[in-house]
């Protein structure tokens, strides 16, 4: 199968033209000789299957950085048939260099100018058969994300694909592609975003722009529990029926250990795990359209003073930001950091983000424990403690961490993004969580009901459970801290992923739904709730973010201490928190 | 007694606060917002002034600052119809046309 690949310069589109070529179906895969994943998908070119390659976007065919290393290992072990080359067609001037460097490879190029919608409002004009005459390979002009000018990009794919004798020997000097683009290409001299420059006006004001994306962020996550609530509500309700409705009068005559595994193991596991993707799906879209907007490069240069006094910089809580959704692409995004100190201080902050998983026990327990008009100010404290974790922490080891990096970030124009773009990506997230989540919980779920349902005979559960006597046996640890055996077999299973502690306290309960809200209402106060939410929110979000940080340093101390360190404060904050408040309560 | 501050970077005087005639030093940290200048060297190693020259940070062009954020925090420059963030300390080692 001929290997076609993606390449171009980082906010180019990329992805964007990647997602309108594959629809939804890519996967993501390990390379030989590459440290990272990248993505691929086979795409039907003219009447052959070709396998299209997600490189990641380089400033530089000949640079250093791990990205860089990354294009250039894959270009020299894969055999690729055709580089498509992206470029921004409204920012070419800056980007002749890259397509120098580009066709100097031996590999067939096709150059797509893609954003073309943004390139004529600003007056842009390309010239594209005289680019193809005088550089001598095939140009493509389109906007991924309309979808203006697709149709032609297929065939000349299939035109260079099917082309049997091999490139004609064309070398052009940078002077010549200087010169070709030049010709072909006219910019008007006062070209510029005219809505773009008003609203940074607004957005990037001196005293105003930071309230102004709290204000913003605060939006978000009121949106999501808005919208959110009532869809979870539904869902839950939805598959408690399913159970009492469809599942128990068919499994009646099944032997009671099976349907114990199956009811109050799986289903009661999964289906209060499933209630919560509506949540997830939501958080995801809402931080979705803010990035694709443009507005977190804003948000960088809004916070890169105030981040820098802690060793840190508008990239880290960019990065920061993004592990609110899931600790793990953010921990991935840190490459962009070339700074090894920068990048190892910003990687042992993420897993202090809040990530949706970690929300859901949240929600979980705020509803149980606390009124409607609480419930936003709760979650609220809890955002502003993990933000509160990451800096303390940045603090503590900004002298061990140093950042030699320099702070250089491109401004995209603001954009807005299309239904489309909006439902895909919703869709691709929650595909990838589920499928890196579901495995572990279902895993999860099933070990928790055995751990508390044996040995024979004893009461599901009970401190005679295996998982009681594991209680039991941290009770010295954990219960200075509130927080009782039937919480501390959560925490342990917590460990693996934070997506598993609601299932398993309904399989710890044996109950689901509304009946698991009363329960734990009845056995907890809601000091215990937040000393055991304080808990879950420092220490270690799951097993993946703890293999993605080994993979991403290759060095076990490095692991260890972004292991061990939140746990100790895990314990410290919810011990001075739980004694102080049962001093004055 | 009046106290002058006078900031020595790099054993370079920054032209915003001591008024000499050495034009040729002129830093980019030093431009003032909604201002434009051409840009004349970059004193930055080699791997960092390939990504300066590819997001369009290159002698010979020219940049305008659009604005600076409060508390010494980042430059936000125009080249072009390419828009960035630059932190201070990195356009020091910009060096402008006189």
């Amino acid at each position: 199968m001929k290997r076609v690949a993606l390449l171009g310069m980082p906010n180019t589109g990329k992805s964007t033209l990647f997602n309108r070529l594959t629809g939804a179906h890519s996967k993501v895969g390990n390379w030989p000789g590459l440290t990272v994943e990248l993505l691929s998908a086979k795409l039907l070119v003219g009447d052959q299957m070709v396998q299209l390659v997600d490189l990641p976007g380089i400033y530089d065919m000949h640079g250093f950085s791990d990205d860089e290393k990354v294009v250039t290992t894959f270009l020299e072990t894969q055999t690729t048939d055709l580089l498509v080359v992206l470029l921004n067609t409204s920012q070419l001037d800056r980007q002749l260099n890259f397509v120098h460097q580009v066709v100097q490879q031996n590999i067939p190029v096709l150059l797509v100018m893609n954003m073309v919608d943004e390139a004529q409002k600003l007056g842009i004009h390309v010239d594209a058969k005289g680019l193809v005459e005088q550089l001598g390979v095939p140009v493509c002009l389109l906007s991924a994300k309309y979808g203006q000018g697709m149709e032609q990009l297929l065939p000349a794919m299939r035109k260079v694909l099917s082309a049997t004798s091999p490139r004609p020997s064309f070398t052009v000097d940078a002077n010549q592609v200087e010169k070709a683009f030049g010709q072909c290409i006219s910019v008007p001299s006062q070209a510029s975003h005219a809505l773009t420059e008003s609203l940074d006006r607004i957005l990037l004001h001196p005293w105003f722009g930071l309230p102004i994306f709290f204000a913003v962020m605060l939006l978000v996550f009121q949106g999501v529990f808005a919208i959110g609530k009532p869809l979870q509500d539904a869902t839950a309700w939805v598959l408690t029926e399913g159970r009492t409705v469809l599942l128990e009068p068919l499994m009646a005559t099944w032997p009671t250990v099976l349907q114990g595994l199956l009811l109050d193991g799986l289903y009661n596991g999964l289906s209060t795990v499933a209630s919560f993707v509506p949540l997830i799906v939501l958080f995801f879209v809402f931080m979705g359209i803010v990035e694709d907007t443009g507005y977190l490069s804003r948000a960088a240069y809004l916070m890169d003073a105030l981040m820098s006094r802690f060793g840190l910089d508008g990239r880290s809580f960019v990065m920061l930001l993004m592990g609110f959704g899931c600790n793990v692409p953010a921990l991935m995004g840190t490459r962009v950091i070339r700074s090894k100190g920068l990048r190892y201080l910003t990687m042992l902050v993420i897993p202090f983000s809040l990530c949706s998983a970690r929300m859901q026990v949240f929600v979980f327990f705020i509803a149980a424990l606390f009124t409607a008009s609480q419930a936003p100010w709760v979650l609220l404290s809890l955002y502003l403690m993990s933000l509160l974790m990451a800096m303390l922490t940045s603090v503590l080891f900004k002298n061990r961490y140093v950042n030699n990096d320099a702070f250089i970030l491109e401004m995209p124009p603001y954009r807005f993004p299309t239904l489309r773009q909006i439902v895909l990506r919703g869709w691709q997230e929650v595909h990838h969580y589920l499928h890196r989540a579901s495995r572990f919980i279902v895993i999860g779920v099933l070990l928790v009901w055995v751990l508390t349902n044996f040995p024979v005979g004893v009461h599901a559960g009970s401190i005679d459970s295996w998982a009681g006597q594991m209680g039991q046996f941290m009770a010295p640890v954990l219960s200075p801290l509130g927080i009782s055996a039937e919480l501390t077999i959560a925490l342990i299973f917590g460990f693996v992923a934070k997506e598993i502690v609601i299932g398993s306290l309904a399989v710890i309960y044996a109950q689901e739904g509304q009946m698991l809200v009363d329960t734990i209402t009845h056995h907890l106060n809601w000091i215990q709730a937040y000393s055991f939410m304080l808990f879950v929110l420092i220490y270690t979000p799951c097993v993946s973010t703890i293999a993605t940080i080994r993979n991403e340093t290759k060095s076990l101390w490095f692991t260890t201490l972004s292991v061990g360190w939140p746990l100790c404060v895990a314990w410290c904050v919810s011990f001075i928190f739980y004694e102080t408040a049962m001093y004055f309560v | 007694m009046q106290i002058i501050p006078i900031s020595i970077f790099d054993g370079m005087p920054k032209t915003s606060q001591l008024n000499t005639d050495a034009t040729a030093l002129r830093t980019l940290e030093g431009l003032p917002v909604g201002e434009s200048a051409r840009i004349l060297a970059l004193n930055v190693e080699g791997d960092l002034s390939k990504r300066f020259s590819a997001l369009g940070l290159r002698p010979g062009n020219w940049v305008r600052v659009l604005r600076s954020a409060n508390l010494g925090g980042p430059m936000h420059l125009r080249i072009g119809t390419t828009e960035l963030i630059l932190r201070r300390h990195e356009a020091r080692s910009v060096s402008l046309a006189p």
